[in-house]
């Protein structure tokens, strides 16, 4: 009513629920925060825990007005901006905790449990694994135990969290019904902060010495394959991804984008899908050698496919490559010329390379060279290469001869270039793993490569894979074989412990089907779902609609549960109150405090006529209620009696 | 107290004072989001435009939960107050000016629990209570008595916030009750009148019967036969003689015995007093009201019923 009264002070008991809300909604991100920030939230939290402990009372307002001074601008200072994803966490995860400090009344525990809501999306900006959302939904538990204890507080801790788990039990089927048919929109509804995307990994358009043995030690899944059959072995499986073209003397980089001219021989292929985890770039990854790009994408004439914008959620697409097929055979030395540029230092491979093809005029021979001087002399493939400086590749070759497989694909092409063969880097990853027990092939960050691509008349562009000729287990059994005992490797990527290995196949296979069912599950598969239930065209309308009935549906039944629990009025007192209102309309109203005797004895002098039924009635009543009469028969009878008097209207 | 428009009345099937109990059926019952409701489906839509933006799965997952949750609440929130049984109770009667409370018995037939029941009067802060499974609670409302006579509560306005204080269920019955609010004591009234006289003035028995107990004021409304005479031959500002009439015989307060010219509400105001002033000095007294008598009595029972009809004089019998 207009009669607002003030929210009352919070208890003890409900700051405890909030707190307990609130630190389970942190522990999902303060992690993630820069170190000085998270160190604050966990200062912070421990001293209004602390006070809570000790009963002390909160700071005052301009105490923490400073506070949230300060905090922005420490966040301003690390992040030299308010917008965008990072500092958003940051503030809003400081506003939750500061927040605490201000928990003074009722409308403060329900402002402190919004924004622990709000907060646990974010942290979904950084994780939806199984784990995070196990804790997001203890934390909704918590929470809304919070909400419960905020309404009315009088209960027992085991009360309030069976409340909530009711309730969220009773919210599954909505939560089920809407999660399946809302109608899901693709991409982002505005232009995103620069670093929206920020934080994942993947191969760079660009590639120097230690770009790839970097991401070599992260075991993070790249993208899933799965194979119509059996899936090619692992030395075939080269996953193309940027071709580099032009070399500054240290970095590779890819050149201009070109449209691909002549299309691919339809050749007998191999028919797979991909799924492929977000690395905002616009590659997508394919076997070598893709034969046509999928919706929304196109092959680039050096054979990369790419997307139309870049791949910021997990996508699936289908693919389909051909192992071996010639490319550009017929390419001239015009479209062949950027191929054979360098810069103009390493002076020592340029002599070796061109006395080589001095040597022998047959390309092919020079390539034998180049690959016979890695395998002859002491090379190493190493994950921690010395540092290379002006003439890297010379130093690489003659020198330190220890390096990764991006120093050796870089100093095969420029050898290659520097003899005249037309050349290119191709980046990607080389091989994968086979889970058994759902038969996808898991392709790692760790799986990461580069090789290089020579072009010979008549034959196009081959691959050729130096780092095979220094440690050939690399392409044929993947990193933890080609490696010398002792490098760090990502844990799990070891070969030792098989039983370990086995888990992890099973959990990842448990991931897989969480990250196609339920992070997975956009308006293409919402699409496949409901045309496979049997809907013809599952348009935005239709599922709408569908969704509207069965959320509808849901509720009825939830009400006729809810009502079907309330039904047990003693029919006894609603015959009863029947009475009441039927001679209340002829003004005999039965007062308040007439029990059931007085009142027959003041309509039966009041009414004569009426005298014999309600005494009846009553003597049924007070039987029934507070006599031993029991049984159906008797109450049917008051049932009856109260239906069938029929007092006229006196005027 | 808001006038009662005709869409309330439909809407909420007010009839006048309804017979105990009054049983909060389904249709009784009114359900709308409170503020805090508004703000929680603002921030779903918001958490829900995030979801839709970053494409995070998870994120419509944790919305369509507590979208869901939302219509768990709104139900849980119904169902408190849905078949609440509310019998009126007592009112013991109470003096204008005071606050009258009016006592009503809730009864819960449910093996669950309802809780944080809130009732409240129009425009008085509301009470609320727990009410246990199949249990009773009494619950008290205060409402200013104004005026003598019959007060009724009017609407009472039954309303619940729980579980989450999301959404708020209301409903407004009117149990038929009523307290009894007598006239307001006099605070300053001249003293008894003397027993075995009709009031001031004309005295049936001999005047020495009576104790001569001091001089006050003079006050309109005072017998000119009280007047102290002599000390107004002197100069003095008028003064009252003022006698203590214990002289056990029948007291009697007689309406058509004050001044002339006194309003009919002070008239019974000032009755009121004396029968309190007799009642503590333990006097029998008889009341003559216009139309009414009341015989002499000292017990409790005729106390109640002499300022029952001071309350009620003039009234219709309701």
């Amino acid at each position: 009513m207009a009669s607002r009264q003030p929210s009352p002070p919070l208890t003890r008991a409900q700051e405890s629920w909030l707190l307990a809300g609130a630190f389970l909604t942190l522990a999902g991100g303060v992690f993630r925060l820069p170190p000085w920030l998270g160190a604050a939230v966990v200062l912070l939290f421990s001293l209004r825990a602390t006070l809570w402990w000790r009963r002390q009372p909160l700071p005052p307002r301009w105490l923490l007005g400073l506070l949230v001074l300060a905090v922005s601008a420490g966040v301003l200072l690390t992040f030299r901006q308010f917008f965008g994803r990072g500092p958003g966490t940051a503030l809003l995860t400081l506003l939750l905790v500061l927040k605490l400090f201000e928990l003074r009344r009722a409308r403060d525990g329900v402002a402190a449990v919004f924004l622990s809501f709000f907060l646990l999306l974010v942290h979904f900006l950084e994780a939806q694994g199984m784990s995070m959302a196990t804790l997001a939904l203890t934390a909704l538990l918590v929470l809304v135990a919070a909400l419960a204890s905020l309404a009315d507080d009088g209960r027992k801790i085991a009360d309030h969290l069976r409340l909530s788990a009711l309730m969220l039990a009773q919210a599954t089927p909505f939560m089920l019904v809407l999660f399946l048919l809302f109608p899901r929109v693709q991409g982002p509804l505005w232009g995103m902060p620069a670093d929206a995307w920020s934080g994942l990994s993947g191969l760079s358009d660009s590639m120097s010495p230690g770009s790839i043995s970097s991401l070599s030690l992260s075991g993070a899944i790249a993208f899933r394959a799965r194979f119509e059959g059996d899936p090619p072995p692992h030395a075939l499986l080269y996953w193309r991804g940027p071709v580099l073209r032009d070399f500054d003397g240290r970095t590779w980089r890819a050149g201009p984008e070109q449209a691909a001219t002549g299309a691919a021989a339809s050749a007998a292929g191999l028919d797979y899908s991909v799924t492929l985890e977000p690395h905002n770039r616009r590659w997508l990854y394919a076997l070598d050698v893709p034969l046509a790009a999928p919706p929304d994408a196109h092959l680039s004439a050096e054979y990369q496919v790419l997307a139309k914008a870049p791949v910021r959620s997990r996508i699936r697409y289908e693919m389909r490559s051909a192992p071996s097929l010639a490319l550009d055979t017929g390419a001239d030395a015009a479209s062949l010329q950027p191929y054979l540029d360098l810069p103009a230092n390493n002076p020592r491979i340029r002599a070796l390379a061109a006395q080589w093809r001095r040597e022998s005029p047959d390309e092919g021979a020079v390539i034998a060279r180049m690959l016979r001087h890695f395998r002859g002399e002491k090379f190493f493939y190493t994950l921690t290469p010395p540092l290379l400086g002006e003439d890297g590749v010379d130093q690489f070759l003659f020198e330190t001869r220890r390096g990764f497989c991006e120093h050796y694909a870089s100093a095969f092409v420029f050898a290659m270039r520097a003899a005249g063969i037309p050349a290119r880097v191709v980046t990607g990853y080389q091989g994968g793993e086979r889970n058994p027990v759902d038969g996808w092939l898991t392709v790692r960050q760790s799986d990461a490569h580069a090789w290089a691509e020579v072009w010979l008349a008549g034959k196009g562009w081959l691959r050729v894979d130096p780092t095979a000729a220094i440690a050939p287990e690399r392409v044929e059994a993947g990193l933890a074989s080609a490696l010398p005992a002792g490098e760090s490797l990502p844990f799990l990527a070891r070969a030792d412990l098989s039983w370990l290995r086995q888990l992890r196949f099973r959990w990842e296979a448990v991931g897989n089907a969480w990250n196609q069912w339920v992070l997975g599950y956009d308006s293409q598969r919402q699409r496949e779902l409901l045309s496979r239930l049997g809907m013809r065209e599952p348009d935005w309308r239709a599922m709408t609609a569908l969704m509207t009935v069965l959320c509808a549906a849901l509720l009825a039944g939830l009400a006729a549960w809810v009502l079907r629990r309330q039904a047990s009025t003693d029919r006894v007192q609603l015959a009863w109150q029947r009475l009441g209102r039927k001679l209340a309309r002829s003004g005999l109203e039965r007062c308040p405090w007439e029990g059931p005797r007085d009142y027959s004895l003041r309509v039966a002098q009041a009414r004569p006529d009426l005298a014999q039924d309600v005494r009846a009635i009553a003597a049924l009543y007070i039987g029934l209620r507070y006599g031993k009469l029991v049984g159906k028969a008797s109450l049917q009878q008051l049932e009856k009696r109260v239906a069938d008097l029929k007092p006229a209207l006196r005027r | 107290m808001a006038a009662t428009t005709r869409l309330e009345r439909w809407l909420y099937r007010l009839r006048g004072p309804e017979a105990s109990p009054v049983v909060l059926v389904q249709r009784r019952v009114f359900i709308l989001p409170t503020r805090t409701g508004l703000a929680y489906a603002g921030l779903l839509f918001l958490m829900l435009i995030g979801a839709i933006n970053y494409g995070l799965s998870l994120g419509f997952a944790l919305v369509f939960l507590l979208v869901g949750l939302g219509l768990v609440a709104m139900l849980h929130t119904f169902r408190n107050l849905l078949g609440l049984e509310i019998s009126a109770g007592r009112a013991e009667p109470v003096f204008a000016g005071d606050r009258a409370r009016f006592v009503l018995h809730l009864r819960n037939r449910r093996r669950g629990g309802r809780l944080a029941l809130c009732l409240g009067l129009d425009g008085e802060a509301a009470s609320c209570t727990d009410l246990a499974a199949e249990a009773v609670a009494d619950i008290g409302l205060g409402l200013a008595a104004r005026r003598r006579g019959w007060l009724r509560p009017g609407r009472i306005r039954v309303e619940t916030r729980y579980p989450l204080g999301l959404v708020r269920a209301w409903s407004l019955v009117e149990p038929n009750m009523r307290c009894l609010v007598y006239p307001r004591p006099e605070a300053v009234a001249p003293p008894l009148p003397p027993a075995g006289s009709d009031a001031f003035g004309e005295a049936r028995g001999s005047q020495d019967e009576e104790d001569f107990a001091g001089l006050r004021d003079y006050r309109p409304g005072d017998s000119p036969s009280r007047m102290a005479w002599k000390a107004a031959a002197r100069g003095q500002s008028p003064l009252t003689k003022l006698f203590d009439g214990v002289g056990g015989g029948p007291l009697w307060l007689d309406w058509n015995s004050l001044p002339g010219g006194m309003e009919t509400e002070a008239r019974l105001s000032r009755l009121t007093r004396w029968l309190l002033d007799a009642q503590t000095r333990g006097l029998a007294c008889g009341l003559r009201l216009p139309g009414r008598e009341i015989p002499l009595g000292r017990d409790a029972r005729h106390f109640e019923s002499c300022l029952e009809a001071l309350a009620l004089h003039g009234e219709s019998s309701a």
